[in-house]
């Protein structure tokens, strides 16, 4: 996968050595037990021009409103989460629908390190190594069926360990969807980990949606239910403001969104004097995923 | 109380003000190159600047209705709140201009004329300049019965300013609702009535 961005960032400028290391660390441990095999080997080819942000980075500067509205709050509130005994329930148009516990629905499936861009819709960005599989892998285990045109997700609501959903920011529970398509993408994933680490409670334990094409929203966290639906499911900030928060929200240069110029982004843990970057179209997966919208008017359908 | 209070402030030259006032901005740029302020130093020294901004111009307003309902006289302090208040915007406006939007004009003036809460933010710190700029005692005599008039300006100024968090904000937050309410009830104050003699000697 020739990618036409080129990495400006070095490994001086966002990741500290010990980490970069321990990264090397955790793919040649995955490649070394056998886990990986061919596929890190794609991930690899995919992500190998991408430093990732450092640990800290990744988990300290989050958007997760169910634990306030601040960048620190998820860091800071998220630790009563309480993500024992998870399990996903699968429904609609499947042919084994059912409540899952998070064991047996990554029982078999391939886990591999991704190295992806991660794209904020308030034009600010990471460099993420999630840890996970391929949501197609996940749904082909559920067995979807023929009429399925949309996967719908929900976040999980705890009222007594989330303190923004007792202030009611937003309306929750979270709810978040892809066109069928789209989620059986290869780059599709869902992520149970950053770094080798389990997934940070902030970031979205134990299991969450990465889509690297869309804006970072779509990417719903602690996911407790999957639906396999025929209509287009009802989204969280597409519910807010339909104007601002389209249903497909790829990441789009040309696509101005009213509050943010989406043309250039600021990247994340370079400092006081880092220069914003442009902001690159499907947020660089363009070769990858164009053809998913082929002859869809995106200014329309943003 | 309000008394002793008055008293001691009279010994308080107004000056100490710009003394005092620089070392928040200082030490939010430290904050910002130690990396204690996050991992997004210029956002999180961009809100600050802006947040305090509001926060003195809330206080520059607050001292004549502090006067009028509590006798507290803060008067000799104002026009240095208003100064200071102007630095902490402009400081707030030149972040977003070089740190955040790295210099980049195109971006920059689109983004001024096509995103509201942009606009509203800028139209604001415009209308401050003139005050800044007619804060001494030359324009004062000059300008007479109209800088009275003309320091109006900042009513607006300050409503579009909170107005400018309320509509960046993602969804309603409470934190920018809350200022502008503050602004609101500010404002109303100077509205109301001043309350009778007889009731403050009760």
């Amino acid at each position: 996968m020739a990618h036409r961005w080129t990495n400006k960032l070095t490994k001086a400028d966002v990741t500290p050595e010990a980490i970069w290391l321990n990264r090397r660390q955790i793919i040649a441990g995955l490649t070394a037990a056998g886990m990986a095999g061919a596929l890190a080997g794609r991930a690899e080819a995919a992500g190998d021009t991408l430093e990732p942000n450092s640990f800290d980075d990744i988990t300290s500067y989050n958007n997760y409103y169910e634990f306030g509205t601040g960048k620190n709050d998820p860091a800071d509130n998220a630790g009563a989460l309480d993500t024992s005994n998870w399990s996903i329930e699968i429904d609609g148009m499947v042919d084994r629908p059912g409540t899952y516990t998070l064991a047996d629905l990554i029982d078999g499936l391939t886990e591999e390190e991704r190295i992806y861009r991660f794209r904020c819709v308030e034009a600010w960005s990471m460099i993420v190594p999630w840890n996970g599989f391929e949501l197609a892998d996940l749904l082909a285990k559920a067995g979807v069926q023929e009429a399925a045109r949309y996967v719908a997700f929900e976040t999980v609501v705890q009222p007594e360990n989330m303190p923004g959903v007792r202030r009611k920011v937003i309306p929750f529970p979270y709810v978040e969807g892809l066109r069928i398509d789209e989620a059986m993408h290869p780059l599709t994933m869902m992520a149970t980990g950053i770094y080798g680490k389990p997934m940070p409670n902030q970031n979205g334990a134990p299991i969450r949606l990465v889509v690297p094409w869309k804006y970072g929203f779509k990417s719903i966290k602690s996911i407790v239910r999957i639906s396999l639906v025929a209509d287009e499911p009802p989204t969280t900030w597409n519910n807010l403001n339909a104007r601002e928060y389209g249903f497909y929200s790829n990441v789009n240069p040309q696509v101005s969104h009213p509050r943010w110029s989406q043309a250039s982004e600021r990247v994340i843990g370079g400092g006081l004097f880092a220069k914003r970057q442009e902001t690159l179209m499907f947020n660089g997966y363009e070769e990858e995923v164009a053809a998913l919208y082929d002859g869809m008017d995106l200014t329309k359908n943003y | 109380m309000i008394d002793a209070l008055n008293t001691s402030l009279r010994k308080l030259p107004a000056w100490t003000l710009y003394i005092v006032a620089p070392l928040p901005a200082a030490f939010w740029l430290w904050q910002g190159a130690t990396g204690a302020s996050g991992p997004e130093p210029i956002k999180a020294l961009e809100h600050s600047l802006g947040e305090f901004a509001l926060q003195l111009l809330i206080v520059g307003l607050a001292v004549t209705p502090l006067r009028k309902w509590t006798g507290l006289n803060l008067l000799k302090f104002r026009r240095a709140i208003g100064v200071v208040s102007f630095f902490y915007v402009l400081l707030h406006f030149l972040t977003w201009l070089v740190l955040d939007m790295s210099l980049l004009w195109g971006q920059i003036l689109g983004d001024i004329v096509k995103r509201p809460y942009i606009t509203i933010g800028f139209i604001g710190f415009v209308l401050l300049i003139p005050l800044a700029v007619t804060s001494n005692n030359a324009s004062v005599r000059k300008l007479g019965a109209r800088w009275r008039k003309l320091h109006k300006l900042v009513y607006p100024a300050v409503l579009l300013g909170g107005l400018h968090w309320v509509w960046l904000a993602k969804g309603w937050q409470v934190e920018p609702l809350l200022y502008m309410g503050a602004i609101l009830a500010i404002l109303a104050l100077r509205v109301i009535p001043k309350p009778r003699k007889r009731a403050l000697v009760a």
